[in-house]
């Protein structure tokens, strides 16, 4: 459980500079805002984009901190104080991705209720199934954004190459979030036909969650 | 020796790629629905063949790589990609230049168009990231997906042509005769191309440790 604790490191130094949380809320909130000038906010049609429209807001949000999650130890070489430590690769990295996932989910949870005010959606009555999208999701992002950010980490354009590497590699499950969300901000149930979103999204975090703990020690000892 | 073996490779590559456009421009017939036009798919399914090869041999030598922890393989698997990159771009801009004429649209947003663009735009990042054998592997993936594409949903890209895929024989023997020796001459090229690149690579790769060696002393 060594990665709990390198979990509880991570959220402990952001939440007392909040640096990462505080610039990723507040750009969600102004993507969320400019998005309000490119469709019509009070017409009928924001229910069946709102999904992608939500996701796409929460992969933007999701780059800011997971570009955080290894840069983060780059001054005073903590990175290489890290890798050196006894702590095996996969719960070095296991516990960076908690990290990251329970900030994006916390902004995630944030910016639900803003969107429903701003584009007069109503979330609440499915608000569990949505959660559980939104879990989904998010380890898909979080998973593949933590290795990316491992992979970039020592790239003088890190800001720039972790969204250029993960937007691409991520559709698969980006495609999948967008579609159950729309669905329940719709109003209906996910059901039938639908569930094959739902198959891929879970399938999308089994293969990448194994794949990226399997391959991530080759990334951290180069 | 090396150099002489690489242009004489490359001199063939050429010339059997002078002769194919002759014979697709002269002595093909027209294709009954298509017109002249269904010519550009002896540029864009050998393109897109080769590209697959390309990143196949990436695949395998980014596998080497991590396994033997050899930079060599690295370095091919670089050049690969970055030739594969060229020919997928091919295949795209050819495609295009067709779904302008038959479909009146330059592009289509169905499944094979749209991962034949994933794949390209991952392994960009690949190719830009620099020394990452694992972004490679995870890359692949968007090949399979993309090559299977055409079966999985229904596009409006054609559906598989190619005998050794449906089992039956669509078109005419001698235009598919004429893909694959398109196919094998641009396969040449290719491999020139990578073994240039590679040579480029080493020579980069051994600069890079003597300024890092000077800079040590």
């Amino acid at each position: 459980m060594i990665f709990l604790q390198v979990a509880a490191k991570d959220l402990r130094s952001e939440l007392r500079t909040k640096e990462s949380l505080n610039a990723s809320l507040s750009f969600a909130v102004v993507i969320l805002l400019l998005f309000s000038f490119a469709f019509d906010p009070s017409g009928e049609a924001v229910a069946e984009f709102s999904g992608g429209l939500l996701w796409l807001v929460f992969a933007f949000a999701g780059a800011l901190i997971l570009n955080r999650s290894f840069a983060r130890e780059l001054p005073n070489d903590c990175l290489e104080v890290l890798i050196a430590s006894p702590v095996s690769g996969a719960q070095l990295f296991l516990g960076k991705s908690v990290a990251s996932f329970v900030l994006l989910l916390a902004i995630e949870l944030i910016c639900l209720p803003i969107f429903g005010i701003f584009y007069n959606i109503t979330w609440t009555p499915k608000f569990w199934p949505l959660l559980g999208v939104f879990l989904l999701g998010t380890w898909a992002m979080t998973i593949l954004g933590t290795l990316f950010s491992a992979l970039t980490v020592n790239l003088s354009l890190r800001e720039l190459m972790l969204p250029m590497l993960l937007y691409p590699m991520m559709i698969p499950a980006l495609m999948s979030a967008m579609r159950l969300t729309t669905i329940l901000l719709s109003g209906n149930d996910i059901g039938g036909d639908d569930l094959v979103w739902l198959r891929l999204l879970i399938g999308f975090d089994v293969v990448f969650t194994t794949l990226a703990l399997a391959l991530v020690e080759t990334i951290l000892v180069r | 020796m090396e150099k002489n073996i690489r242009l004489g490779i490359g001199a063939m590559a050429g010339l059997l790629l002078l002769r194919n456009l002759y014979v697709i421009l002269f002595n093909l017939p027209d294709e009954m629905e298509q017109g002249p036009i269904y010519r550009i798919f002896y540029y864009h399914l050998p393109a897109y063949f080769t590209a697959m090869c390309c990143y196949m041999t990436a695949l395998v030598a980014s596998v080497l790589y991590l396994t033997k922890r050899n930079l060599r393989y690295d370095a091919i698997a670089m050049s690969a990609t970055e030739v594969g990159l060229a020919f997928a771009a091919v295949n795209l801009i050819t495609g295009m230049i067709w779904g302008r004429v038959i479909w009146g649209i330059w592009w289509a947003w169905d499944a094979r168009l749209t991962w034949a663009l994933i794949c390209w735009l991952v392994y960009f990042g690949y190719q830009r990231a620099k020394n990452s054998a694992v972004l490679s592997i995870f890359s692949f993936v968007s090949v399979a997906i993309t090559y299977k594409a055409i079966e999985w949903w229904r596009t409006q890209h054609p559906g598989p042509v190619l005998s050794f895929r449906t089992g039956q024989q669509l078109i005419d023997p001698e235009m598919e005769r004429m893909l694959y020796t398109n196919f094998f001459a641009l396969a040449l090229l290719a491999f020139v191309m990578v073994t240039v690149r590679l040579n480029q690579e080493n020579l980069q790769r051994q600069i890079d440790g003597l300024r890092r060696r000077a800079h040590a002393l």
